[in-house]
Parts: structure tokens; sequence; C-alpha cells
């Protein structure tokens, strides 16, 4: 058996309609892994049936060697000893700041609770607001409190639902960075869920990316971005350009040239995606393509190519580039690819 | 099987069957009223719709709406008045407004009667001014009428709307509101397009209300001499002998209220009057001067001048002539105020366990069987009295069997006729107001808080204890005060359900009026409406409390 | 569950035991006026000791409870305002026959059942009252005069939910047939000066204020405003005669309020003695006093303003037979529209 958490088979139904389907996976002590998907993919379901929260219909769950769901029982939520982290808070409206970090080390003796109570607000630099009322804070105050209750009972098993959803970009960035730092202080486990790929690449050490209650891959997060096992894998880590090719001897033929399709039977129509990072302008007069647009972002600067399709229509390409070597709008280009940042079938989407 | 929930995958769960229970005991009763609904009594039915049940269904349909239209006017224009505007006088009106709750819709009845028909003091002054001599020489206004009813009905019962209302207006966002004034509103049109869609669940509850005690009262309407369904329920009942048929037709008013809610339901469609803010500020009020002024304070005086003022007055008039047996009255009194508090306190724990276990566990049954047990309120009283007989009795008699085959003994019947059975009984009348009020504030706990305290380590019932209770504090007191005020007020249970040589207030007044014995009548009555005095009261303060950020 | 069972059973006999210590005690579930009864019950303990407990709720009510409540009731004696109420206890099974010689020398056999189920205790009439200064009594002789189309907007009467218009045309079927009645009930409905309303006191009044000139109403309601503490209720009687109709032919309208022993009753004994002591010299002079009804009991004296009326005569059939026609009255209310 593991520490930390670990999923086995886990299914669970609305009514007849599936929205978990047999999920399994692992999270040690000390790792956070995020749930990540379109909304409606099972995430957060799965993230209740870790919690308690709600009746898992198939498989087992097991928390720090114990079976808590599954084999016929059912720990409820309060014999879970998890932190669960909502979307919305849930502070209680009816105690104030210190009383809702304390809510769940109740049963210590009082002064050993309040010292908890300070530690964990200090931790999330909220020592000072101990007296406010829940309403008197601004969102971001609410989420450092909420992290804090959640923490304050030490628990095996921190749980976090799109945590940062409800705060504007700027606040997020930060609030994250703060977050990730106290949940690896305390050295939980810790099972994160958002939509937002960039998050999740972020703050995860791990990502499985669910797809209608299945996790379609799981890896660390650059092994997903390098190696996506699919089309909707792929296109979930930013843009990425689609081409459409029909195969013909385990082969697709694309306007950027001939990709491997090994296992696909011939005449399937197939999408191959290449990343944006994958194309490479060169200026060259008799380049195949012609720059449409240029637009810094920054960093980096991403440009519109156009390239002439054999039925003749053109095909819009986008590339990202960095320092030197821009090409202006207008100019001829030519075009180099990084296979490695192309992918073909059998991974289709 | 009633106690079986219907998940078949689920295994019985101490939640689901314990709310089974509760809901399914206090649904005994009407459910005795309508089981025998199939018994084929063709030939009653036919007599009935070819001769009284026209009239009946008429004089229901336009005392509803005369008391929907009433209520809702006079509660919203009120609850609106008092809590964004300034007037003089708005403070006290604030609580006054709530007054005439704690009056009987009978006793103002028979004070309006008393006051206007051919003797009474108005109509004689008339006479002496025009130097008339009898009844055929002026026209006066017929107090004993349908728009009688409709009045003293919308008099006792507007403050059910208010009540609800001027909450939803005080838990409003100024920010929606001032967003709807920055789209370029007049204050009014943000009432209209704004604050009024926003607190329609809560008006509609109050409405709803208003409707089903105005469905269940026989006694008012009998006074003011018009014929109701509950008339026809009480007729073809006890005078026929027909109870099948008397359930059949209260089976047709549960189905017209159920039509009603749903009705209502529907056409809020998906739109949610949840608020989307949490930032919230202190009202702006709103100063009112000179005429408009005015008439805003002739719009809330009024209800409470007419609903509560004028039949206290008159009652302590008449009351002063009699002679009162001071320890029988605190005896009376005691009764009252005691099997008051305590079905108060019973109601809101069952409404609060009730919708508790429903959101734990939300399936279709026991949505079903919730309904169920708030439609003791919408059934006349005396009938839905003797539906209670029937569970009641069939249980006792059960257990006096027991003890006789296996113990030997004679107990009797224990329970009927015990202040316990009393106890069931204002449950099974009243639950649906607590239910009503509670659900309505369970809101207030977003599933996810109880997500928190669960994940936290705290069970259900600990949740509930210490999330959920003081979270909705304010409305649980609520609930149980306007359960205590429709105990002190109970008529007809309480006369056939009640113990030997064992009065209330209600019964004793009852008993002296219905003798048109009014002066000694006056005084328990008066007691009624003191009694309802300090909770009426404390309802309105928890109310303005009731405010979000707002902490004492 | 064995410990709990224990523990029923320790306080069950404990209430028992509690229960035979006290005195005899006899229960009472009535319909009548508490302080007509009242007064009556208490020269019973008084003079026998025997506790009586009180359970006063409408009649109708108080049979539904007899029902649902069986052989298990508490309840030893029913007493009700009317006869139709008797007779359908007696129907639903819930009064026992008693024998008693003290009761069949007391009251005449028309006021009681022919099997000894219930006894009549006082007698009321109903009858017409008209206004003196715009009807000769001559105008007005029999109930069926009052269907008479010279009434048109001049008769006011209460509701046909009044188990007292009930009885009255339930009488009215046993003696003409129910062609006859429902023709008269029509007469009469045609005839109302105002829809019904109110009580009986409420349409004496209303003959008094003009309103109309004649009303139908019980003597004692009568009696009551002539004797009231109000003045204005004096007065009012004081415009209005009273007029016993039929008196050439089968005689006025009667009604008898009474009583009779359930068939649960615990203390039958005592619930026989009271019945007794209620057909008594004592307690029907207190009947007769207190609310100006006729006592049943032969060589009672009537109240000073019942005397006065003087001697009248009275229907002679078995006032049962209101009972039986009551569900068929109704209708006929309900098809001529007097409400």
């Amino acid at each position: 058996m593991t520490e930390g958490l670990k999923i086995e088979g886990l299914s669970h139904f609305y009514g007849t309609r599936a929205v978990v389907r047999d999920v399994s996976l692992h999270v040690a002590p000390g790792e956070l892994v995020c749930l990540l998907g379109p909304s409606g993919c099972g995430k957060t379901t799965t993230l209740r049936l870790a919690a308690g929260l709600e009746t898992a219909r198939h498989g087992r769950v097991v928390l720090n060697n114990r079976i808590v769901s599954g084999d016929g029982r059912h720990v409820p939520p309060e014999g879970r000893h998890v932190g669960f982290l909502f979307q919305d808070y849930a502070l209680f409206p009816h105690l104030d700041v210190r009383a809702n970090v304390e809510f769940g080390i109740r049963h210590r003796p009082p002064p050993e609770r309040h010292a908890r109570a300070l530690d964990m607000l200090e931790q999330v630099g909220m020592a000072d607001y101990a007296k406010s009322w829940p309403h008197q804070l601004s969102g971001g105050q609410q989420q450092r409190v909420a992290l804090a209750r959640a923490l304050a009972p030490a628990p095996g098993l921190m749980l976090l639902d799109e945590p940062f959803s409800g705060l504007d970009r700027r606040l997020r960035d930060q609030i994250r960075d703060e977050t990730l730092g106290v949940l690896k202080r305390n050295r939980v486990a810790t099972m994160m869920v958002t939509h937002d790929p960039e998050e999740a690449m972020a703050m995860a050490d791990r990502i499985a990316i669910m797809r209608d209650g299945r996790v379609v891959q799981m890896g660390r997060p650059a092994t997903l971005y390098d190696a996506p096992a699919d089309a909707f894998v792929a296109a979930f880590f930013g843009e990425v350009n689609t081409l459409a090719a029909i195969v013909r001897d385990q082969n697709v033929d694309t306007p950027l040239g001939r990709f491997p399709a090994t296992g696909t039977p011939d005449g399937a129509v197939v999408q191959v995606v290449v990343r944006p990072e994958a194309i490479t302008p060169h200026p060259s007069a008799d380049g195949v393509a012609m720059v449409r647009a240029v637009r810094p972002l920054g960093a980096v600067t991403q440009v519109l190519l156009e390239l002439p399709q054999p039925d003749g229509s053109p095909l819009d390409l986008r590339c990202r580039l960095s320092g030197a070597g821009i090409p202006a709008e207008g100019e001829r280009v030519a075009i180099s690819i990084d296979r490695a940042l192309v992918f073909a079938p059998p991974l289709t989407g | 099987m009633l106690l079986r929930p219907q998940t078949a995958c689920r295994p019985p769960n101490a939640w689901v069957l314990t709310i089974s229970v509760l809901a399914g005991l206090v649904s005994l009763p009407v459910l005795a009223v309508v089981a025998n609904l199939a018994a084929p009594s063709l030939d009653i039915w036919r007599h009935l719709a070819a001769t009284v049940l026209p009239a009946y269904v008429g004089n229901s349909l336009l005392l509803m709406l005369g008391v929907g239209l009433g209520v809702a006017v006079g509660g919203v224009g009120a609850a609106w008045l008092v809590t964004m505007c300034r007037f003089p006088g708005s403070r006290g009106l604030e609580w006054a407004l709530l007054l005439p709750m704690a009056m009987p819709a009978y006793v103002v009845a028979y004070t309006y009667t008393g006051l206007l028909d051919f003797a009474g003091p108005v109509q004689g002054a008339l006479r002496l001014l025009g130097g008339w001599a009898s009844a055929r020489d002026y026209w006066f206004p017929e107090i004993r009428s349908l728009g009688g009813a409709v009045t003293v009905m919308t008099l006792v019962l507007y403050p059910y709307v208010y009540i609800l209302a001027r909450t939803a207006f005080l838990e409003q966002s100024v920010c929606v509101l001032e967003a709807s004034r920055t789209l370029g509103r007049t204050p009014w049109q943000a009432f209209v397009g704004v604050a009024l869609p926003l607190a329609r669940p809560a008006i509609a509850a109050g409405v709803a209300l208003a409707l089903m005690e105005t469905l269940n009262d026989f006694g008012t309407v009998q006074y003011f001499a018009v014929d109701t369904f509950a008339t026809g329920i009480y007729r073809t009942w006890m005078g026929m002998g027909q109870p099948a048929v008397a359930a059949q037709l209260g089976a047709m008013l549960m189905l017209f209220v159920l039509v009603l809610i749903v009705v209502e339901r529907l056409s809020r469609g998906a739109a949610r009057a949840h608020h989307t803010t949490p930032r919230y500020r202190s009202l702006p009020r709103i100063r009112l001067r000179r005429w408009r002024a005015f008439l805003a304070f002739v719009f809330c005086a009024a209800p409470v001048a007419f609903g509560f003022a004028i039949p206290a007055i008159t009652l302590a008039a008449w009351s002063s002539g009699s002679e009162t047996d001071v320890a029988a009255f605190v005896a009376l009194a005691g009764n009252s105020l005691i099997l008051a508090t305590v079905t108060g306190g019973l109601a809101v724990l069952v409404a609060l366990v009730l919708a508790f276990g429903r959101r734990l566990h939300p399936t279709l049954f026991l949505a079903v069987l919730l309904r169920l047990t708030s439609l003791g309120y919408a059934i006349p009283g005396g009938v839905i009295a003797v539906g209670i007989l029937v569970p009641l009795t069939a249980l006792d008699r059960e257990i006096a069997a027991f003890a006789r085959q296996h113990l030997g003994l004679g107990v009797g019947l224990l329970m009927t006729g015990s202040v316990g059975a009393l106890v069931y009984a204002y449950l099974v009348r009243f639950l649906a107001v607590a239910a009503n009020t509670v659900e309505a504030s369970l809101d207030k706990v977003t599933p996810n808080m109880e997500a928190a305290a669960r994940t936290l380590g705290l069970s259900p019932l600990a949740t509930l204890r210490r999330v959920h209770a003081p979270i909705m504090r304010g409305s649980l007191l609520s609930a149980a005060l306007l359960v205590f005020v429709d105990v002190m007020k109970e008529l007809p249970a309480t006369l056939i359900i009640r113990p030997f040589n064992f009065d209330t207030l209600a019964t004793r007044t009852f008993t002296l009026a219905s003798d048109e014995r009014l002066a000694d009548a006056a005084l328990p009555a008066l007691a009624i409406v003191a009694a309802g005095l300090a909770p009426v009261v404390l309802l309105s303060r928890a109310i303005a409390r009731s405010r979000p950020g707002d902490h004492s | 569950m064995r410990r709990l069972s224990r523990l029923a059973v320790a306080t069950l006999t404990c209430a028992l035991t509690v229960g035979t210590v006290q005195a005899a005690e006899v229960n009472v579930y009535s319909a009548r006026k508490d302080h007509l009864l009242k007064p009556v019950l208490d020269a019973f303990s008084h003079k026998t000791g025997i506790k009586v407990n009180l359970l006063s709720a409408s009649e109708d009510q108080l049979l539904e409870r007899l029902k649902s409540e069986g052989k298990d009731s508490p309840a030893d004696l029913f007493v009700t305002t009317d006869v139709a109420h008797l007779h359908a206890a007696r129907v639903a099974g819930v009064l026992q026959p008693v024998t008693s010689k003290a009761i069949e020398t007391a009251i005449p056999a028309a006021y009681r059942d022919p099997q000894g189920y219930w006894t009549g205790l006082s007698a009321r009439s109903r009858v017409v009252f008209y206004a003196k200064d715009r009807v000769k009594p001559s105008e007005i002789t029999t109930y069926e005069d009052l269907a008479d189309p010279k009434w048109k907007g001049r008769i006011c009467v209460r509701s046909s939910s009044s188990t007292y218009n009930q009885s009255l045309l339930a009488g009215l079927i046993a003696v003409n047939g129910p062609t006859k009645a429902e023709a008269w009930a029509k007469g009469v409905a045609d005839n109302m000066a105002r829809k019904p309303q109110g009580g009986d006191r409420d349409q004496i009044s209303a003959v008094a204020a003009g309103q109309c000139d004649i009303a139908i109403a019980n003597t004692y309601y009568y009696g009551g405003m002539l004797t009231s503490t109000k003045e204005a209720e004096r007065e009012a009687a004081a415009k209005v005669g009273i007029a016993f109709p039929n008196q050439q032919g089968r005689g006025a309208h009667m009604n008898v309020a009474g009583a009779g022993v359930t068939a649960s009753a615990k203390n039958r004994g005592e619930a026989v003695q009271l019945l007794e002591f209620m057909a008594g010299p004592e307690a029907q002079a207190l009947f007769a006093q207190a609310n100006n009804e006729f006592p049943v009991r032969p060589g009672v004296a009537a109240s000073p303003v019942v005397a006065a009326w003087g001697v009248f005569k009275a229907e002679d059939i078995n006032v049962a037979m209101l009972g039986e026609n009551r569900a068929e009255a109704i209708r006929i209310f309900d098809r001529v529209g007097w409400r």
C-alpha cells in the first residue's frame, strides 16, 4: 500500500449518466496533481468522490493506506481527514476569520488551537485580519483564509476545486504562488481541479487530463506538452495548428510535409496537430509562404503565415518566435519544421 | 411501502428513514382525508354539481382573488415603503405593520360586525344624524358579504406577505439597484424592474401562505355568510354524513393549491433569484416629503389601524364591563402559551430536519413526501382535525389492544385527548408555515459551506447544529414565532382534540363569542392579541437584523 | 427493548393505580354551551361526589371523535343540542340503550328514543316571529303560510347549514312528504328579505330593525333577548311578537336537546346516574330557568318569560324522525337555493 491518495477504477453516475468512468490515479505526499479538462469532464466529481462528498458507485479510494471508499465501505467526509478548498471559498458568515480557521480543530485545547490558527493565518499573510468578518474581506483574502482553514487540521490530503477562478488575473498569479508555497511547506498530498492549462502547468507536479469522465493522459507537465496522447491533449495546452489529411500507406501528406501515421487504416481522415513553436520561418524570396501579420505579445511574437494548398486555397498557420530574426509583414518566407512538435495519428482526436 | 426510499441501490440511511418517518407522521391525516377518494359517490356529486357546487367554486375563487390581490398589494407596498423610504412614523410602522397578525380572523370579524351592523355604534350614529328610524330608510354596505370577508381576511393575512417581502428587500444588494439606476431607471422603475422580480419567490411564498389560510378558513366565511369550498366540505361531511364526498371536495381543494404552486414555479422558469454580488452596504433610504410622505404614511398606517388598532380598542371597550376570574384566566393563558411555545420550537426543529435531510438526499420520493406535509395547512381546520383523529385513535387502539392482550391491562386511549395529541395536531396544521420559512433560509447556507464543515470533521447532525442553526438563527426564530402566533389562534383542532376540562384562550374566546357574550369574550381575545405582541416585536427585530453583514 | 417494555409496563401500572385511587368519575362529550351545562354538572357533583370531566365541541366533530375512538373512547355520555345528532350517533353505533324507570316516568315517550338509546332533556320550538307594528298575528297561522307569495321579500331566516333549519324541514318532510316540503322550502327561499346570515337572534333583531317583517327562530333565543342584560336587545325583542304555528292542526315544530350513554362507557353506572339526574326536577328547573327552554319533565315550572307565552299545542311526532330525514332536507335546501 501507499501513502497519499490512491484511486482505483473509480466510476460514478448521476442517474444513469456516467460522469466518472474507471478513473485510477495516485497522489504522493507532498505532490500536487492537477485534474485538467473542460467543464463537465468529471474532474470536480472525482474530487468530491475523493473527499467523500459523493458516494462512489464503483472502484476504490485509498487514503494513507486506509480504504475510505469501496469494498462496501463509505467513510463520510468528516472521517477522512481531508482539506477542501472551494471555488467560492465557503467561509462561514457567522464566524470571524479566526473562528473560521479554528473550526476544524475545535477539539484541541484552546491555547494550542489559537496558536495553530494564528500560525496558519500567518502563513497565508492574514494574521492581521483574525478579528474580521468574511464579508469584510476581498476575494483574494477570503481565498487565503479558506486555505488556512482547510490546512489547519493538517489534513492528509488537500483537495482544491478551481481555487483561483474567482480572482482577477494579477492577483491570481501572486496568490497561486503563495498557495503553492504553503502547500509545499506543509508537505501535503494535493489534488487540484482546474480548467486552465497554464495554471496546471505552473503548479502541478503531474497533470491528469480528463475528458468525458475518463483520464485521457497523466504525466508530468513537460511530458504532456511534449508527447500528448492525442490531438485533444495537445490542443489543450495553448493554440495549435490543426491540419486535416487522409492516411495513405501509414503516412499522411500535409502542406508541411509527410508524417508517419502508423497503425491508422488507409483512407481515414485524421487531424495533424502542429504546435506554433514547431514552425520556423526563414526570409527567402522564393519561399512558399507569405507573412500576413506580425503581433508582438511581449516575450514572444506571433507570426501569421499564409501557405497555398494544392487546391489553391490558402492555409493559415500560426507560429511563435522569440528574439531576433522576426520577418516583416508581406515578406516571403521558407519554412522549417521541428518534427518533435508535430503530432500525427495514431493519436487521433 | 411508505417508509422505503425508492432508490434501490442505496442502503437505508438514517436520515432518509428519520425524515420519512417524520414526514409520514405529519402527512398521515392528509392521507386519511384523501383515503376515501375512491369511494363511489356519483349521485351526490351530480346533486352538488347541479345545485351548490358552482357557487362554492365561484365564491372560493373570488375570495382568493380578492385576498390574493389585497395581501400582495398591501404587503409588498408597505414592505417597500418602510424598507426603502423614510417618512414620519416609518420606523414605528416597521414593526406595527406586523401587529394584525396577532389578531384571530374570527375576532376581527366579530368586532367589525359588532361595530357596523344595524345595532352597532356606526349605524346608530348615522341614524341619529340622518333622523332615520329603521333599516329601510337608508343604505349601508352589508358587512356580512363577500366584500366583508375579503376585507377582514386581507387585514389579518397581509403580514405574511409583508414579512417575507421585507426580508427579501432587506437582503437585496444595493449594487443591483444602483446598477439599474445607472442604466437609466427611476427609483420606481428599479422597484418594478429589479427589486420586485428578485423578491418574487418570497412574495409568492407569502401570498401562497395567505391563500392557504383563506381556503382553510371556515369560521370567518361562515360568519360572513359566504359559501365556499370549506362550507361544502362541512355540509357534505357533517350534515349529509358523506365523508367520502367531503374528502373528494377536500382533495379538489388541495389539487387546486398544488396547481397554483406549480404554476408559480413554472412561470418563474429558469430565472434564479440568487443575489450575484456579495457586497452589501446599508440601504440608501429615500426621504419622502409633504404629500408623498403623507400618502406613504396613510398607505402603511391604514392596515395597522383597521387590522389591529380599531378591533383591539373595540375589544378593550367591550371587556371593561365584564367580571373576570383571574385564576381561571391565568390557567387559560398558561395553557395557550405552553402549547404555542412547545409547538413553535418543535415545528422549527422538524422543518429544519426535513429540509436539511432532503438536501442531503435529493430524491423525488422525499420531495413528494415533504410537499404532502404542507397540505395540512390548506385543508379546513375542522376537517383536518377529524383527519388527525383517524391515525391517532387507530394507533391508540392498537396500543390498547396490545395492552389488553399481552399485559392484561385496560389502558384506554393514551394519546387521544392528551396534550401531546394537541401538539401533533398543531404540527400537522402549521408545519407548512415553519417549513416555508426554513426552506427559504436554508439557501443562505450554500452546499459548499456544508461540504466545508463535513471535510472539517463535522457529522451531518453537528453541521446542522454548528453551521446551519447559527446562520439561519433569525429565520428559525421567525418561523417559530409564526407558528407560535398561529397556535395561539388555532380553534377547530383544539376544540375537538383537547383533553377533558382543558381550555385555551382561543377556545374560551370562541365559546363565549358564539354564545354572543362578546363582552366576556373580549378579554381572552385581547389576551391572545397581547401574547402575540411580544413575538411580533421579536420577529420585527429579527427581520431588521437579517440584513447580511449586520452583526450585533 | 426488553428494558423499554418493562419500563412501559411500570409506567402503565403506575398510571392505573393512580386512576383507581381517584374518586368516581364520569366523562362527558358535550355540544351544549358550557354556561348552560356547567351549573347542572356542578349540582350533580355536589350531590353525588362524582367528578364530571367535560369536553365541549361541536356535535359533528364530537361524533367523529366518538366514531374513530370506537370501543376505547373515554366518553361515557354524549350531550347534544339537537335530536338529529342523537339520531346520527345512534345510527353510527356509538350509543347504547339504557332502561331506567326514573327516566321513563320522568320524560314523555315522544321525547325519548323508542329503544332507549337517547333521552331528550329540554325542548324548544322553532316558531315564527313578527313585527308587531307591521304584521297581524292572524296573517300567519301555519308554517305552510310562510311559502305564500304575499311574504315576498319579507322573511328573515338563518342559513340551511344550521341543524335547526334542517330539523324543521325534516319535520315537514315527515308530515307533508318530500315533494310538498320541497315546494315549501322553495317558497320560503323566494320570500327571503335578504341572504340567510347570522344566528337566530340576528333574525329577530332584523325584524325589529325593519329589514324584514317575519323571522323563523327558536323560542329560547327570543326568551333570552327579552331577559337580556343589554337594553338594545330587550328593546328589539319588545318590537317583535311570537306566533306558534299550526295551533289548529298538528301543532308547533318541536326539537329537543338531549343525551345518550355511549357504547364504550367505562363508567356506565355513573353515566346513567347523571342522565337520571338531568331528567330530575332540580336539573330540569335549571335548564328551564337558565335558557328559557321548555322542561320536558311534566310538573317542572317554565321560566316566567316562557310561561307568559301561554300554553300551545306541540307537534306530536317522535323527534327521532327529524334525524332520519336530515340528509334529504339538506339536499332540498341545496336544490331550492336556500344557502
